[in-house]
């Protein structure tokens, strides 16, 4: 089996089991959108808060990628299902790349349900002159963090303290992506007068990121699950 | 750290011929004699930083910070440079030893601590100088976002498991943290483009304030290369506590079992 194939047969399967038992549309969106008007509370001023409500989103979305991370992981190591797969001979790259994509799926959702909070809640606009921006920041921004995710899921998975190590491992790393997206975001938005044009240099950070992580995770994603 | 041993043989195989030595030492004539000349590196810096050098024009007495903060900041990146580097050698099959991992974890240790002490000194140099703790700029971003990282990677070489498992997790973290701290300082560089390039390095250094600053390098460097090799060593000893740790609890309950047989209660 090639690894391509892997990889879509581990998202199948992740998306399956998802479907199945809804814990990200039943516990996580539910998260989010607290998380939102949590944010809302804390600013306490529509102005500041739809300058802000790119960064908003961003920042939610990266709370939320904690969880759905863990979640993803959780599935695998409580049966020893990732050694299962490791012990079958599926190769460690195909299922990094599954993995991220069926991570990168949920996020996608999560992150149209946000923006749709930040439009609703935080007066923010969708103008149709950045369309091309926003999507082309959402898709890769999304790569980004699910190739980040995956990796460092990973390499806590079945490591006991697992829980609060995460945070801290991830967060410093996507910090580009929290920058990155949120300017390009603010761009596409008109946020502040910005036009898209001043999104562009943004995205090749975004994608810059995405492709190292991408390339890095395939490659290593075998060594941080080996037990 | 300094044991009162004479010997200069290596202490991991007296460890193995005498296990139940309950002091091994972990200094070598080589490593004493670095430890001394890293204290008199310190007390060179110590004469020159606060007494000889002169003081500033601007910044009067507050420019001594200096000779705690660029030594510190300098031997906290030697620190992590040496981390990657020792973990891609871990990586790389043909060099893979367990040392490389401990040279790497030594490091990065002794790189988090002397990162600290830069962000605390810095903070307050900025107080004095800029009149605030901290500002947005690029390469204080960068470097605390690095502190951050690398207390991560330390946290990560305590997870448990085999020393291999330990050894292969954390040297692909130290890798994957050399592709993540350009990413971060371009990120930030560009989020805040402005940034103040107020550092006393304009080149208005005097003659004496380079020297000291020369000495204070010099004897940071030797206090690194000390301090990596004694946590090394320590490491090492901790490493074989491990390998033994099940044979020694197995002979300790079976000596238990013994003596309660010859005493009953």
């Amino acid at each position: 089996m090639n690894t391509w194939r892997i990889a879509r047969l581990v998202a199948a399967k992740d998306l399956r089991v998802e479907w199945r038992s809804r814990v990200v549309v039943n516990q996580v969106l539910p998260f989010a959108a607290l998380v939102m008007v949590m944010f809302a509370f804390a600013l306490d001023n529509d102005q500041v808060l739809t300058r802000v409500a790119p960064g908003l989103v961003w920042l939610a979305t990266m709370f939320s990628l904690l969880v759905i991370v863990q979640r993803a992981f959780a599935v695998e190591t409580a049966d020893g299902a990732l050694d299962a797969l490791q012990v079958a001979g599926v190769r460690p790259g195909g299922i990094f790349l599954g993995k991220a994509m069926a991570l990168a799926a949920q996020l996608a959702v999560l992150e149209l349900v946000l923006l749709g909070a930040a439009v609703v809640l935080y007066k923010a606009e969708v103008v149709a002159s950045g369309i091309v921006l926003l999507v082309t920041t959402y898709v890769a921004a999304t790569t980004g963090l699910a190739f980040v995710g995956t990796l460092y899921g990973g390499l806590a998975a079945g490591a006991k303290g697992r829980e609060t190590l995460l945070p801290l491992l991830m967060l410093p790393v996507v910090a580009p992506v929290l920058i990155g997206a949120t300017r390009a975001t603010e761009a596409a938005l008109g946020t502040e007068n910005a036009t898209p044009s001043d999104g562009w240099p943004w995205i090749g950070l975004l994608t810059l990121f995405a492709v190292v992580f991408g390339v890095g995770g395939a490659l290593a994603f075998g060594s941080l699950i080996d037990e | 750290m300094t044991g009162s041993m004479t010997s200069t043989r290596n202490p991991a195989e007296e460890m193995q011929t005498d296990p139940t030595r309950d002091r091994a030492p972990t200094s070598t004539t080589f490593s004493r004699t670095l430890g001394l000349a890293a204290l008199a590196g310190s007390g060179w810096l110590i004469v020159f930083g606060l007494f000889l050098s002169p003081n500033d024009r601007v910044q009067k007495t507050g420019v001594r910070i200096m000779y705690v903060h660029v030594p510190s900041a300098w031997l906290a990146y030697l620190a992590f440079i040496v981390t990657g580097l020792s973990s891609i050698a871990y990586l790389w099959k043909r060099t893979r030893s367990l040392t490389w991992d401990r040279i790497a974890g030594a490091s990065a240790e002794v790189g988090v601590l002397f990162m600290g002490i830069t962000l605390v000194s810095g903070s307050l140099w900025g107080r004095i100088t800029w009149g605030t703790y901290w500002t947005w700029d690029a390469r204080l971003t960068t470097t605390a976002f690095l502190f951050v990282t690398y207390v991560g990677y330390l946290a990560v070489r305590d997870l448990g498991g085999s020393q291999q498992q330990r050894a292969k997790r954390s040297a692909v973290l130290a890798v994957l943290a050399m592709l993540e701290v350009p990413l971060v300082h371009f990120s930030v560089t560009w989020w805040r483009p402005l940034h103040q390039n107020e550092t006393v390095s304009d080149g208005k250094l005097s003659g004496l304030m380079l020297f000291t600053l020369f000495v204070g390098i010099i004897a940071f460097t030797l206090l690194y290369v000390w301090l990596v090799l004694h946590r090394q060593r320590v490491l090492a000893l901790l490493d074989q506590v491990d390998d033994q740790g099940l044979d020694v609890a197995i002979a300790e309950r079976r000596d238990e079992a013994i003596a309660a047989q010859e005493v009953p209660s």
